[in-house]
């Protein structure tokens, strides 16, 4: 487990992190002025991990893992920081090599397979390009490799469906068929943005369990950008909440789901009804719209839209950014509020309102 | 024996709770036309095959299931976007099924729709205040003078600002153009909304305030929903009443409990497994779930018998042979299953077997009696099979 309970510029030289995300900044110069889509990201992860980005539309997720991917480059971005994977700076090698890494040292699975396939190619050519760009071997063996990796992820009767188009796949095909592309090289970081969205329920719970299937057999990193909470508490091993293009909460999925301590938390755990709760309840939802980007608020971004502004007293909260400091909860939790005593507010407000029957124990 | 199940009893029965729609046997097949100059029908779509449910007054009927399950269609040809192929849509007692459109044109304002995706379903170029204010001049429901001051209204009645009627729905996000929608739709004062999807394209944070939002409204003007989505939490939470829907046929209906603690058949079972839990942080790993292997199979050519058998843990040769009726088991449950029962608890033989005259196979029986099937209707009989007993049972 990555320690982060110490600031984040002291766990910079820390080993053992196969990708580490330092200080990231990804900023995008507009008429109207800079949008700061992620503003000051730093995580860590080691194969054969998942991490769990959790956050509304627009706080910055998707910006996050597209510049992982190099695919900031030749845009009018502006990338800082450091993303150092096996010890390598992704922000500082040249076009050419990125090109190089992308696809076999860094894959993505995108969430819509249909327009992230070309609909003109076949679905076994557009894999087999990704192996041949990779790899110095004829169509032939490109071929056989990209049936069997279609056979990997569960398609039946590969060597025939591998002639198919996109659309004659049924979604759920489809999206196997973007992990075959997303996997054919055993990257070692695979990074999924919401891939089980547009999919039903018994069709994301195959996907995922082939997702973990295959995590254990490739010995991979993985990072799954989600907004379905359901989703990381069964798949993470680390979650990283983020709202306004910057961490709020970062720590150990079972910590920030049992004990989370920044009311975007809360809000996020209490606006989602489950399978279990009572249906009497209203439920609570976090109140206004994200900001926006453009001009975010001075102080914490959250403050508009939270309940729990008043116990900080003061104007700290409009005028003062928290900084990332350890939870109360211990162990590598982080948190960014002013809220000192976030852990009895939470046992004290937010438990009775989310599962009322877990406040006895 | 009952015969409450027959539409016309529902319709009249003075039941406790008043029926705004009741829907039998409704149908919708799509006709697949071949290549070629003549383009003749070479085949069906049978997107919907065969649906009945009731929809009480100021409740909520959820109807859920995979993609391409005919929920969908089933929401449109309640609101008569589609003409139903067979069936009939009793809407207070008026069967609009077959309606022509000059005909349908008072029964508009009684049904209206809330759409899945706000962004296309408004007009980009036209003013919020038109879009909401279309419906009232169509029907000439107020002087063209009020009209607008009936459109800040109900803007404000969706939580917007009342000044921003001249804006474009482009200028507004995701949640505010679903409220767009939802003031368009009330905008009638309907007395049913068919909401499909309606808070699926939305961030969670802002599905909770729609939800809230129609919640009130269904209070506020005692509106009746077919509320038809793929979330089984939320519609859980917004549901008192839920229809499991699999290759265009309901599965099984029944109250909230009965479907989510109770569930009897295999599908909803699978369904309700594959559900990720927030609670499941606090263990570990993942959830122990029922795996159903690969994909719904194409309703063209749908699996003859029942049509979930193909990826049915529990199936035998009984299900590919007879169709397993929908079979009323509790006083607010039916399923469509020859073996229905609790997970691991399903029965050893077909119970459906003896109701339909067939051995347990499937074969015709000579010597046994088909007997009528309890919960063949749109509604809910007084009677009922019983399962513990193998016997009718009574409230």
């Amino acid at each position: 487990m990555t320690d982060l309970s110490k600031t984040p510029e002291t766990t910079l030289a820390k080993d053992g992190a196969f990708l580490s995300v330092r200080d990231l900044k990804v900023h995008f110069s507009t008429s109207d002025g800079i949008v700061k889509a992620t503003d000051g990201l730093s995580f860590d992860l080691e194969r054969g991990k998942t991490l769990g980005i959790v956050g509304e539309s627009g706080s910055g997720k998707s910006v996050s893992s597209s510049a992982i991917m190099g695919l900031h480059r030749g845009t009018n971005a502006i990338l800082s920081g450091e993303i150092m994977l096996d010890g390598v700076d992704l922000l500082k090698v040249s076009n050419e090599d990125m090109r190089k890494r992308r696809g076999r040292d860094v894959a993505m699975i995108f969430q819509d397979p249909l327009s992230a396939m070309h609909p003109y190619y076949s679905v076994g050519n557009q894999i087999m390009e990704a192996y041949q760009v990779h790899n110095d071997v004829t169509k032939r063996e490109a071929r056989k490799r990209a049936i069997e990796m279609l056979d990997r992820v569960g398609i039946p009767q590969p060597d025939r469906r591998v002639d198919d188009y996109p659309h004659q796949f049924s979604g759920g095909m489809r999206q196997r068929a973007m992990i075959a592309m997303g996997l054919i090289n055993n990257p070692s970081l695979l990074i999924a943005d919401e891939p089980t969205t547009a999919l039903d329920v018994t069709v994301q719970a195959q996907i995922l369990d082939l997702l973990q299937d295959l995590q254990r057999d490739f010995d991979a990193a993985v990072i799954i950008i989600t907004h379905d909470l359901g989703v990381v508490a069964e798949m993470a091993d680390d979650v990283l909440v983020m709202y306004a293009g910057r961490a709020v909460e970062y720590g150990p999925c079972k910590e920030i789901l049992t004990n989370p301590e920044m009311p975007y938390t809360w809000g996020l755990l209490s606006s989602v009804p489950d399978l279990t709760a009572s249906t009497e309840a209203k439920l609570i939802p976090i109140r206004g719209n994200p900001p926006s980007l453009l001009n975010p608020p001075p102080g914490c971004a959250f403050e508009p839209r939270c309940d729990h502004v008043a116990k900080v007293g003061g104007d700290l909260c409009r005028t003062v950014l928290p900084e990332l400091t350890p939870a109360k909860s211990g162990g590598n939790h982080i948190r960014r509020c002013h809220i000192k005593n976030a852990d009895e507010v939470y046992e004290a407000e937010i438990l009775p309102e989310i599962a009322p029957d877990l406040v006895e124990d | 024996m009952s015969d409450t199940t027959t539409a016309t009893a529902a319709s009249v029965a003075p039941a406790s709770t008043e029926t705004v729609l009741s829907v039998e046997n409704l149908k919708m097949h799509f006709p697949v036309k071949g290549s070629g100059v003549i383009r003749r029908t070479v085949g069906h779509v049978k997107a919907v095959d065969g649906v009945s449910f009731e929809v009480a007054k100021g409740t909520a009927l959820g109807l859920v299931g995979e993609s391409g399950c005919g929920k969908s269609t089933t929401g449109r040809m309640v609101t008569r976007l589609y003409k139903p192929t067979e069936g009939k849509i009793n809407f207070e007692g008026i069967d609009i099924a077959g309606y022509s459109g000059r005909q349908l044109h008072p029964m508009r304002r009684e049904i209206q729709m809330i759409f899945q995706d706000p962004s296309t379903s408004l007009n980009p170029r036209h003013t919020v205040g038109s879009i909401i204010g279309a419906p009232l001049r169509i029907h000439n429901m107020v002087p063209k003078n009020k009209v607008l001051s009936r459109v800040q209204e109900l803007l404000e009645v969706v939580g917007l600002n009342p000044e921003h009627y001249n804006r474009y729905p482009h200028e507004f996000s995701g949640g505010q153009r679903q409220r767009i929608g939802i003031a368009r739709a009330l905008t009638l004062q309907p007395k049913l909304l068919v909401a499909d999807e309606p808070v699926s394209a939305l961030d969670v944070s802002i599905q909770a305030q729609v939800i809230n939002l129609l919640q009130d409204l269904q209070k506020e003007f005692d509106i009746s929903f077919l509320f038809i989505a793929h979330d089984l939490a939320i519609v859980r939470h917004f549901c008192p009443e839920v229809a499991v829907m699999y290759l265009g046929k309901i599965v099984e209906i029944g109250d909230r409990e009965s479907i989510y603690e109770r569930a009897h058949h295999p599908y909803t079972q699978a369904l309700l497994s594959a559900v990720p839990d927030v609670k499941q942080a606090a263990v570990g790993g993942r959830r122990e779930r029922i795996r159903l292997e690969g994909d719904v199979p194409s309703p063209i050519n749908p699996p003859s018998g029942c049509h979930f058998r193909t990826r049915c843990a529990i199936a035998k040769d009984i299900c590919s042979v007879v169709e397993p009726p929908l079979l009323q088991i509790g006083k607010k449950h039916k399923v469509a299953c020859h073996f229905p029962g609790e997970i691991h608890q399903h029965p050893e033989k077909p119970i459906t077997a003896p109701l339909l005259g067939v051995d347990e196979f499937g074969a015709p029986d000579p010597g046994a009696s088909p007997a009528e099937v309890p919960g063949d209707g749109p509604g809910y009989a007084d009677t009922w099979y019983d399962l513990a007993n193998n016997s009718r049972g009574r409230a």
